[in-house]
This record gives structure tokens, C-alpha cells and sequence, in this order.
């Protein structure tokens, strides 16, 4: 049986507080630094009761109040231009952006992380991390449409790796299946670099209509106050460094689980039962709670609508009766969100909620007051301005410092790897990174995840993009890819944002659509390290600059810090997502060809850049040098070309050339649908002045391949010629031989490639 | 014709059936699992998902449901049932099927495009086929492996009510490859993957001729209308 607890005089109340104004707080051990302690002091003119500090502690932590990088991503918002802003109907701020894509329709997206969740219990940590995202797209008013996740493991030959890759995949397979989300793409990379620390990463994106939108916003004095959905328990207490204290009473389960428990089951349920709440209008504000939960959904509510809030906290349903109420403040219980309900609509959101069986409770009603107050029972715990919670948080200028080791680091060219000097050998290089965990086979992981649910999957993995249709009536429909070069950032974070954002838009150009907006998921080292501040400045710097330069906006993100074992940061990780509209998803291009007979052209120029790629590192075990140039007049050229192409319907396929350069590239897109090719590399050697290992696997940007059928061979080089973008024929393709055959090197046999390529994930992971 | 499909807590094809039944030309009736209301449909759909989240045993609670009940009654007089995989699970646990469902033998969900053998072309779902013809429509599964008692096996085999085999790959570790089964009178057939998701060009597995354009699931839709027609 549970303890009853001993009532009221457990309670830290506000009026003990200011009996008891010097009484010793556990600020510290709450994650708060004592200017921070002392500030929650001068903000409330008294000590803060215990339920007032868990609240400021976290929502002041680094995860909710972005307090180390608010300085920074400021920028994505000044830089720019009327015509960035054109689509944007919710920029960033809010749970996620919202993208007008025409037709009355909307979509919202956005990619956030849960690294360190995954790496104590990957399967919940990943499993909750899709739950998570996928409410923040519902709390704007959106069904949901898709998944995507971005994945980064440690070596792979490592055990722990294998502990790691299994959970994740599973904990994301659970989740994103039993909602009924399609999986349709992601990334997935393995270096000893993220051993200590994987990125786990997840991307949804939800389509309404401009007229569904919801915000999160409590504006009416009188509404009431609904939180709704799963229990709250001890599940997530500490999940922003909380409960390293025991401090808050000494009964009742003592050691939380930091790591948060999802159930997939009562997010879909919650999900179907959010889209009629809001299709019957009976919700003026909605919140979902993720990071601490009720603490953050009552003040940000409050606080957005510019009102107050009066609430008992003894209405939260509890799933453990012995919860303390600092504890229900920062439970992170997953599958809860709160609504804004105005009383005359109680009675039809009622019929709802009771027809899905979820189960709600009224916490209390928002007041035209600037503050927010929680009683316990008939003693006041909280009592502050909602705005100093949520909002008004600390925010810092940390220093930064050019790290020590940059020079030497950029000094330490590829040059110095001693290249192939023969056909064999070079073969052999390509055959051994077309098997590289880095550049395998991933349906080991992607045929755990459906990507057929909803049935309007028009593109997933391993094509460029994932793509969505949207509208069933006229096809309208999005595109979506994600990249991150962590060995380029590391190199470079300022050109290495700018190439993660250059590729992902690569990408969406690649399926056909027109990239229009930006998300981002910035994965760093601690800020407290300068040198990881200025990895943090250069790459926001980077990323900002190349948004401006390619008209699209940032409309949403997250930011990871602390990702470092020991004093070892990561690489500098800036995940980024690009969002592309298609005007029917029956053009959207695959990454692969299927006709026999049609060119193989390769767009842009290469030059010989292999500082910080696949050959060196995942080959010759070499990092060092400058990464590749962007130049993203070149990229936007390139789009516009390949947009141009597949309105005319002259290319059958496309393949992004990125990470293991062209060899890699002409290989995936006969792997594809398993049709051949004939490829020839003299005239580009030639023409750009390379030499072969350059030509096979430099990764220059702003290159794509394609295949044309012959027909439209004369068409196709008038486009590109007219915008500009250098074209040569490399190959043709060959459905007869099932064989990959390049020119003076070798001819590899497709069944060949597929079992290198296919049989290294099962053989590390199964 | 209108044909109903079902919707239970945690149900997620259940659109996707509904667009199929209208592609194939038939009119969709959506049906509540708490209403024993079935709408005078003239055939139902059980759709895919994780009904109740899989708790207790795949299927084993929407079993219960008032909609179920009133669809098992009726199958036993001949109405039309298609239950697509978590409603391949349903139909099962309802008895209307033999046998069982249990975790795939690899201990994975497995989603990938699955080639079939139509090996009935009496029943309600498959008239349109010709026997033995082999299609490839999406599987997506955690626990799709089918087993029963090996007396059933060989009632099923000699009755000829595997309706659907496995071909180059079992996926699941299903007994005797099978993919699906019908009952002895053919109106009722369920089976693991999912023809509602190759209905459509575009948005189907890949083929030979182009990405995403297979529609093989169609004809069963198509059969059920025919059926229909002729009773």
C-alpha cells in the first residue's frame, strides 16, 4: 500500500517561503548556476518555493531556454529577405514552422534531437524521441504524414555499437509503425567519433489545411485549462539533469528514470483524437508536453497568449499516487498535451476525448493577470510571472576560441595518401567502399520501418529524397532530405553548414521538387568549451549566410549540446533538412535508372577535392585538409535545371553526388532497380584536368547524375547550356549486362557489387 | 456496392483500404468498432494496424469488439470479409480462420515488396486472378508468422484454402509459406500482406517497367465487386 503523505506540511508554499526566506536550495544540484539562482530571487522579490525553482531550473536548463546558442540562431530569423518570407506563415519560435505550399495547404516540420536518451536506453530514448517530434507537428494543428531519422553510430566493429544500432532501429521501428507513420528516409553513419555519444535525431512533418493552424497560445481570460492523454508518473524526472538531488521528500520511489517510456498505442490514439478536437473547434490553444512537461506547457501557454493561469495541481491524474508536486511540474510523461478549452465548448470536447477513451482532467482556467499560480490542494506552491518561466530565461554570450588545433589540422592535406596506381587497385577501392558500413546496403535498418502507411509515399529510401503526396486531387505533394557532413564541419564548420544545407537542397532538386524551407538539428560539444562555441558560431554563421543566399528560410529546429565524451566533443554535427514542393508528385524523379540504352550525364565540374572524403577517411583512415567548396550559385543553377528537366519530363533519374563521389554514385544508381552501365571517364578527366582517383572519388558539389532517354538527348543539353550548368556524357545504361562497366578500370559484375554492398550491415548487426 | 472497413483504436490502414475500395470502383463505408451498426454493407474490410496497440496478443481485443461480433455473425451467413493483416490477426482470434500469429521468425518488423502465388481464385477477394498467377504487393509485419496444428495444415492443403503462398522469400517463418487462407464457403480471406497498398500507381511497389507502379492489390477489391454483382 502507499504511504499517504503527511499534508500540508510536506508542501513548500509560498507563504513558507517567505517565512522562511534563507532556507537552503538545492539550485545546484537542479543544474542552476547561482547568478541564475539569484536572479529567480530578484525576479520573485522572495526565496522561490521548491515547486517555483524545479520549474525555473528546467525551463531555465540549456535544452528549453537555448540560453548557450539564442545569440546565434537569432540570425536565421535577421538574415532574411520579404521574398524568404513569402511561404512562411509560422516561423521559428513556435513548436514547429508552418510552409504554405499552395492550394490552401500547409505543411510543418522540424528535426530534434534525443541523444543522450538514446545512449542509456536507445530503444526508449530513440522510441520517445519519434513520439516527441511528432506531437510538436500535432500541437500546430497537423495530421503528421511522415518520419525520417538521422542517425549516428560509433565504430561499428565496436560492441557497444551493436548494442546501440539495435536498440535505436528497434525503439524507432516500435514507435513510427504502431503510429502509422511512413519512414521514408533519413541517414545513417558510423564513426568512433559518436562512440561515447550517438546522434539520434528525428524529423516529422505534417500537412493542414491554412485554416486548421493552431498555436500555442492561452488569450481568453476564463478558458479553461485541459491536460489530456496519458497519466503523468515518474517516467522523464531528471530527463533535463534533475533529479541528481533527493531532495524533494524522502518518501515514495526514490530513483526516476531519467530516460522517458513511450506507447506509441496512446500517441495514435492521441493523435486521431487532436484532429477532430480541432476540426470541431472546440481548442483555442494547444500544447504538447515534451521537455518539463506540465512546467512548460502551463508558463508557455501563458506566457505566448500574453495572460495568466490559475491551476490545481491536484487534478493532474496521476499514474503514481506518492508523485510529489515538483515532481508532476517536471514529469516528462510522454503522450500528454494540454489544451486551451473555452467554456462553452467543455461539453463537445468532452464527447471527444470520452469517444477515443482518452482520459482528461481540468487543471484550472487562464486569468487576464501576469501570473501564473499552482495550488496544492489549499496552499499556494507557485506564484510568478508566467513570461520569467518560459521566455525571459538567461540568456549568454560564452566565449569563444579558434581551437589549437584547427591549423594543423587544415594543414594536413590528403596529399600526403599515396593514390592507386592501377585499374586493379582502383577497382578494388571502389568495391571496398561501396561495402563500407558508410556507404552499405541500410534496408538491414529500413526494411524494419514501413514506408507504405497513409499510401501516399511517392519517394522513400534510399532514393535522394523521401517524398509526400499531399493533396490526393491534384497530386500536390513535398519532398524532404537531411545532411550533415560531420568530417567537413570538423574541418570547417562554416563551409561545413553551408554544404550540409547545399546537399540537402541537392537532394530535394534531385526527386524534382523546389526546395523552399529549412529546418536544422545543431549537434554540438559543450558550449562551455570556447573552442566548441566557436565550431557553434561558424557553423550558424555558415548555415544563415547559405539560406540567404538560397532564399529559403530556417523556420525551426533544435539545438543539442554536451554532446562530447569526456573533454571530447564530437564533430561539429549541424543536421540539416530541406523542404521541397512539387506540383505533382507523378514527376518526382528516382535516384536510380531503369531503361535500358539512355546517356548518363554527369552535371558539374569536378575538381580534385579529397581532403575530408569517404577515400580518405573511410580508406586510409585520414582526416585533415579543407573540405570542398560550395559554391551555391552553382547549386541553385543546378535545381532550377533539374526543375526544368522534370517539368519537360526528360530525366529518368537522378543521383546525388556526394560522399564517396562518382564512383560511388554511378554504383548506387545501378544498384537501384539492378540495371547496368557503360562509363566512360577520359573526356571528364580531361575536361576538368583530374586524374582518376579524382575523377572516381572526389566529392566537388554541385554535381548530380542523370540519365536521359536518347529522344530527349538534344532537348536536354539545350537546357542545361541555356542555364548555364557544364554537362558531359559519362555512360549509357545497359539492361542487358548485368554489370557496371567503367572504361579502363573494370567491369564489375552487378550481382557482384549487391553482395558487397548488401551483406555488410547483417553481418555487423545480425 | 458499399463496402465497409473497419476502424479500431490504433488502426492504420484504414484509409488506405478506403481509397482502394474506391479506386476499384466500389463506394467506402468508414465503420466504428464500438457501433454493432454495420451500416447494411455489403462487404467489410478489416484494415491493417495495431489495434488496442497489440496488447494481450495481436487481434485479440478488436476480437471483442461490438463491430467484430456483429461481422463474424454475419460472415457466417456469407457476407464478404477481408481482413489485411492486424485484421488477418483479427479474423484468427474471432475464429473465423484457423490457426495462429506469431512473432517473425527473425525477431524483426519486416517491410518490404513481397511476391505472392494466388492459389485460389474461388473465393470472394480473388476471382479476378488466375490460379496460380504470382503478384507482388507491399508486407509490412511484426508478427505475421503463421502456424497452426499440423492436422489443420493438412485440412487447409487438401480443401485448397491457402488462398496465397509465399514465393522466393518467407518473410515471417510462416508454416507451409502461407501468406493467407480462406474459410470453406470462400467469402472470408485474410491474409499478412497488404493489397491495399499496391493500388495505385505511383505509390505501389517498384516493377520491372517503372518505380512504385505496382497495382496488384487492385483485383482484390475489383473480385469483391464482382462477387458482389454476381450474388
Amino acid at each position: 500500500m502507499l504511504k499517504k503523505k503527511s499534508e500540508p506540511s510536506g508542501v513548500d508554499t509560498v507563504e513558507s517561503a517567505a517565512q522562511d526566506p534563507e532556507k537552503e536550495q538545492p539550485w545546484k544540484e537542479l543544474g542552476l548556476k547561482e547568478d541564475e539562482y539569484q536572479s529567480i530571487r530578484e525576479i520573485l522579490g522572495r526565496r522561490p518555493t521548491s515547486s517555483e525553482l524545479a520549474m525555473y531550473s528546467v525551463m531555465w536548463s540549456e535544452h528549453c531556454s537555448y540560453k548557450s546558442s539564442k545569440i546565434y540562431l537569432r540570425q536565421f530569423g535577421e538574415k532574411v529577405t520579404e521574398e524568404m518570407k513569402e511561404h512562411l506563415m509560422v516561423g521559428m519560435g513556435e513548436n514547429a514552422g508552418v510552409v504554405d505550399i499552395g492550394e490552401g495547404l500547409a505543411v510543418t516540420f522540424k528535426v530534434e534531437s534525443h541523444n543522450h536518451p538514446s545512449y542509456i536506453e536507445p530503444f526508449q530514448g530513440a522510441a520517445t524521441g519519434v513520439g516527441g517530434i511528432v506531437r510538436d507537428i500535432l500541437s500546430m494543428g497537423a495530421r503528421p504524414v511522415a518520419v525520417m531519422d538521422q542517425l549516428r553510430f560509433g565504430a561499428p566493429e565496436k560492441a557497444d555499437t551493436a548494442r546501440v544500432v539495435h536498440g535505436v532501429v528497434d525503439g524507432i521501428s516500435f514507435y513510427g509503425n504502431c503510429l502509422g507513420l511512413p519512414n521514408i528516409g533519413g541517414e545513417t553513419v558510423f564513426d568512433a567519433v559518436y562512440q561515447g555519444n550517438p546522434l539520434v535525431n528525428a524529423l516529422s512533418i505534417g500537412a493542414l489545411k491554412h485554416e486548421d493552424l493552431q498555436l500555442a497560445k492561452a488569450s481568453n481570460a476564463g478558458d479553461l485549462v485541459i491536460l489530456f492523454g496519458a497519466r503523468t508518473g515518474a517516467d522523464g524526472i531528471g530527463g533535463v539533469s534533475v533529479l541528481a538531488s533527493e531532495t524533494f521528500g524522502d518518501e515514495g520511489p526514490t530513483k526516476r528514470p531519467a530516460v522517458q517510456v513511450g506507447d506509441p498505442f496512446a500517441e495514435k490514439v492521441l493523435i486521431e483524437c487532436c484532429l477532430e478536437l480541432y476540426h470541431s473547434g472546440v481548442v483555442a490553444g494547444i500544447q504538447d508536453l515534451g521537455g518539463a512537461g506540465i512546467s512548460c506547457a502551463t508558463s508557455e501557454l501563458a506566457s505566448n497568449g500574453g495572460m495568466g493561469m490559475k491551476i490545481q495541481l491536484k487534478n493532474v491524474l496521476l499514474r503514481d499516487e506518492s508523485l510529489t508536486p515538483e515532481e508532476i511540474l517536471m514529469s516528462e510523461s510522454q503522450e500528454r498535451m494540454c489544451a486551451i478549452v473555452p467554456r462553452k465548448h467543455l461539453k463537445g470536447f468532452e464527447k471527444i476525448v470520452n469517444k477515443w477513451e482518452v482520459e482528461y482532467s481540468v487543471l484550472g482556467e487562464v486569468i487576464n493577470e501576469d501570473r501564473l499560480y499552482i495550488d496544492w490542494g489549499d496552499e499556494e506552491i507557485v506564484n510568478v510571472p508566467p513570461r520569467t518561466v518560459a521566455h525571459d530565461g538567461p540568456v549568454y554570450n560564452r566565449p569563444v576560441a579558434y581551437p589549437k588545433h584547427q591549423d594543423a589540422l587544415n594543414a594536413d592535406t590528403s596529399a600526403s595518401i599515396k593514390r592507386a596506381e592501377n585499374s586493379t587497385e582502383l577497382a578494388a577501392q571502389l568495391m571496398q567502399l561501396i561495402a563500407s558500413p558508410n556507404h552499405a546496403d541500410k534496408s538491414w535498418i529500413t526494411s524494419q520501418y514501413d514506408r507504405y502507411v497513409l499510401g501516399n509515399t511517392a519517394l522513400a529510401q534510399p532514393d535522394d529524397g523521401g517524398m509526400i503526396r499531399i493533396s490526393e486531387d491534384t497530386g500536390l505533394g513535398v519532398a524532404l532530405a537531411t545532411d550533415a557532413n560531420g568530417k567537413y564541419c570538423y574541418l570547417d564548420p562554416y563551409e561545413g553548414a553551408r554544404q550540409a544545407l547545399a546537399e540537402a537542397y541537392r537532394n530535394v532538386a534531385a526527386t524534382g521538387a523546389v526546395p523552399r524551407a529549412v529546418t536544422n538539428c545543431l549537434n554540438f560539444g559543450s558550449p562551455e568549451n570556447p573552442e566548441v562555441m566557436w565550431q557553434f558560431k561558424q557553423a550558424t554563421a555558415g548555415l544563415a549566410d547559405a539560406c540567404q543566399e538560397l532564399g529559403i528560410p530556417v523556420t525551426g529546429g533544435n539545438v543539442s549540446f554536451y554532446n562530447q565524451t569526456g573533454d571530447t566533443a564530437i564533430y561539429p554535427t549541424p543536421v540539416v533538412g530541406v523542404l521541397g514542393v512539387i506540383d505533382d508528385v507523378a514527376r518526382r524523379i528516382p535516384s536510380g535508372w531503369q531503361d535500358d540504352g539512355n546517356n548518363i550525364y554527369l552535371l558539374g565540374t569536378t575538381a580534385d577535392e579529397l581532403d575530408g572524403s569517404a577515400w580518405a577517411k573511410d580508406l586510409h583512415n585520414h582526416l585533415g585538409g579543407k573540405p570542398p567548396k560550395v559554391d551555391l550559385n552553382k547549386e541553385k543553377q543546378l535545381a532550377e535545371l533539374l526543375h526544368g528537366a522534370s517539368m519537360q519530363g526528360l530525366v529518368e533519374a537522378a543521383h546525388d553526388v556526394s560522399e564517396g563521389g562518382l564512383g560511388v554514385a554511378i554504383l548506387e544508381a545501378a544498384l537501384r532497380f539492378n540495371v547496368g552501365a557503360r562509363v566512360w571517364l577520359g573526356e571528364l578527366m580531361e575536361r576538368d584536368g583530374i586524374d582518376v582517383t579524382a575523377a572516381l572519388f572526389s566529392e566537388s558539389q554541385s554535381r548530380v547524375i542523370v540519365s536521359v532517354g536518347r529522344e530527349d538527348d538534344v532537348k536536354f543539353q539545350a537546357l542545361c547550356e541555356a542555364r548555364g550548368v557544364p554537362v558531359l556524357r559519362i555512360g549509357v545504361t545497359d539492361k542487358e549486362n548485368a554489370s557496371v562497366e567503367i572504361k579502363d578500370i573494370a567491369t564489375l559484375e552487378l550481382s557482384e557489387i549487391r553482395m558487397a554492398w548488401s551483406e555488410t550491415m547483417p553481418r555487423l548487426f545480425s | 456496392m458499399r463496402i465497409g472497413v473497419i476502424t479500431y483504436p490504433g488502426t492504420l490502414d484504414d484509409r488506405d483500404a478506403q481509397r482502394a475500395v474506391r479506386l476499384a470502383g466500389g463506394t467506402p463505408v468508414p465503420l466504428w468498432h464500438a457501433d454493432d451498426d454495420l451500416k447494411k454493407v455489403d462487404a467489410v474490410v478489416l484494415p491493417g494496424g495495431f489495434s488496442y496497440g497489440d496488447y494481450l496478443r495481436c487481434g485479440a481485443i478488436a476480437a471483442q469488439a461490438p463491430a467484430t461480433k456483429e461481422v463474424i455473425r454475419l460472415a457466417e451467413k456469407g457476407l464478404p470479409v477481408l481482413g489485411i493483416c492486424n485484421g488477418f490477426q483479427v479474423l484468427v482470434e474471432s475464429h473465423l480462420l484457423p490457426g495462429g500469429l506469431i512473432r517473425n521468425e527473425k525477431q524483426h518488423f519486416v517491410c518490404r515488396d513481397q511476391k505472392l502465388r494466388v492459389e485460389n481464385v474461388n473465393t470472394a477477394w480473388t476471382n479476378l486472378f488466375e490460379k496460380d498467377e504470382e503478384i507482388t504487393i507491399p508486407l509490412k509485419n511484426g508478427e505475421g508468422g503463421y502456424i497452426a496444428h499440423e492436422e489443420t495444415l493438412k485440412m487447409l492443403e487438401a480443401e485448397n484454402r491457402v488462398v496465397f503462398r509465399y514465393l522466393d522469400v518467407n518473410p515471417n517463418g510462416s508454416m507451409n509459406d502461407i501468406a493467407g487462407l480462406t474459410n470453406e464457403r470462400g467469402n472470408v480471406v485474410g491474409l499478412m500482406p497488404h493489397p491495399e497498398h499496391a493500388v495505385e500507381p505511383g505509390f505501389g511497389p517498384d516493377t520491372e517497367v517503372a518505380t512504385r507502379s505496382g497495382i496488384d492489390g487492385l483485383k482484390f477489391f475489383q473480385s469483391a465487386l464482382k462477387a458482389l454483382v454476381n450474388s
